[in-house]
């Protein structure tokens, strides 16, 4: 029988719950989503059951501690335009999307690969496997990339995806989002997440996002609204700034 | 010390990153024809031994002269149809990426990496249904190393690439029960 959004209510609840207590009891705060998740049906046979092997990150041999880089020979001059890929104009409410890439000390990240996806406005993906009956609008494909500049800020225009649904279970829905993927300065610093919008309503039901358990942690996939970032009778701005985890050779020279 | 920021967390990647993420030649590391190139290759299953069709997998490694400073260029674009040109067949740029195909299989060439110690190439796993990537790394020779050296036998194995003829060496990953690879995390 298919399962019904107050199914998955009851097991988000009853996680959060756990979560909230083991922190309340001194546990860790978790700043990433738990691998085993049941509420997300498609986690339960995609994650180790073995806990991860811990690399001595200090050793600098280690190969993860350095990264791949990227240029300009990588990017076009439009690239971080998604409004101008087509004859015309796609559909939407026009948006720039700006933040900046950082490590875990604040440092900015220079020179650095940022690449995004999304759905279009009626929440339809440019994929052929996706189904939903929404219009796809030929003159937007929603893929950009973008390097980081000198202070790590990266800078996109693009429109405001629309919320989709999806088959976890029956009626379940996508709060709209936007697919970063991005490099830090080390391969352990490899991130690949998605951006929210301000105070969507489906936010308590999607169970991906109620993955990460923590709350702050959620919060910080939420962008802000940020008029100085609007431009005027163009676009609406969202600000997001993006923090990589995970050790780094620079790391290791400034000694932690 | 300033108190540290707190990290942007992780998310899955969905089923739908394909028009985005893998490109053209991502998998052809080596330059065209080079003639010590090798083919990491193998496939990517889940807990129930299914071959995964939509894992995408990026790889990160030592150039040959062991060299960690990797060089742009993986993507190299064509400014003006906006298509990709491929690597231009002189600097080892040591990134690749490539999505599993229909059957979960992969295939990665590229030249034999020069690090210190046993060689290996680092892989980056990403998938719909998991919410937070893996690295583990496919080791290309066996013998003394730190971190095989803390494994149980049967965990160890997994980290070993099997190598073939014509220079091929198959490196499967399981992401779940028997034969589990080993999954790392960097501290
Ligand atoms: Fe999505």
């Amino acid at each position: 029988m298919a399962l019904t959004q107050s199914d998955i209510d009851v097991e988000i609840k009853d996680l959060q719950d756990v979560y909230d207590k083991a922190v309340a009891g001194g546990a860790p705060v978790r700043h990433h989503p738990v691998r085993d998740y049941p509420p997300y049906r498609s986690s339960v046979l995609r994650h180790p059951k073995q806990p991860l092997v811990a690399v001595n990150g200090g050793d600098p041999e280690t190969v993860e501690l350095s990264g791949p880089v990227f240029g300009v020979t990588d990017i076009t001059e439009i690239d971080n335009d998604l409004t101008r890929r087509h004859r015309g104009e796609p559909i939407g409410e026009r948006m720039t999307v700006s933040g900046r890439l950082l490590d875990r000390e604040g440092r900015p990240v220079r020179g650095q690969l940022v690449e995004i996806w999304q759905a279009n406005a009626a929440g339809r993906y440019a994929h052929l496997r996706e189904q939903h009956p929404a219009p796809l609008d030929p003159n937007f494909t929603g893929v950009g990339r973008t390097l980081t500049d000198d202070q790590g800020r990266y800078s996109f225009t693009t429109i405001k995806p629309g919320p989709y649904p999806w088959g976890n279970h029956t009626n379940a829905w996508r709060p709209a989002h936007i697919h970063f993927s991005v490099f830090g300065t080390a391969f352990t610093q490899r991130l690949v997440t998605q951006m929210y919008f301000p105070s969507d309503p489906l936010f308590p039901y999607d169970p991906i996002l109620r993955s990460v358990t923590d709350r702050a942690a959620r919060d910080r996939l939420v962008a802000r609204y940020d008029h100085a970032l609007s431009q005027p009778e163009f676009s609406l701005g969202y600000a997001w700034d993006i923090v990589l985890d995970g050790p780094s050779a620079t790391w290791i020279e400034e000694g932690r | 010390m300033t108190e540290r920021l707190l990290p942007t967390p992780s998310h899955t990647i969905g089923p739908f990153y394909g028009h985005a993420l893998p490109f053209p030649g991502g998998g052809e590391v080596a330059p065209p024809g080079h003639p010590d190139t090798i083919t990491l290759h193998g496939y990517v299953f889940d807990g129930a031994g299914e071959p995964i069709p939509d894992a995408l997998l990026d790889f990160w490694q030592a150039a040959p002269d062991g060299s960690l400073d990797g060089a742009a260029g993986s993507m190299r674009r064509d400014p003006s149809t906006g298509g990709f040109l491929g690597r231009n067949g002189t600097d080892f740029t040591g990134f690749g990426r490539v999505a599993t195909d229909a059957d979960g299989h992969y295939a990665l060439r590229t030249l034999p990496p020069g690090n210190s110690g046993l060689p290996y190439i680092s892989v980056c796993v990403f998938a719909r249904g998991l919410v937070h990537h893996l690295f583990t790394r496919a080791y290309l020779a066996d013998g003394a190393d730190p971190l095989l050296d803390s494994l149980p036998r049967v965990r160890r194995a997994t980290l070993l690439a099997t190598e073939g003829t014509h220079r091929t060496y198959r490196f499967d990953i399981r992401l779940q029960g028997e034969g589990e690879t080993v999954f790392l995390e960097f501290r």
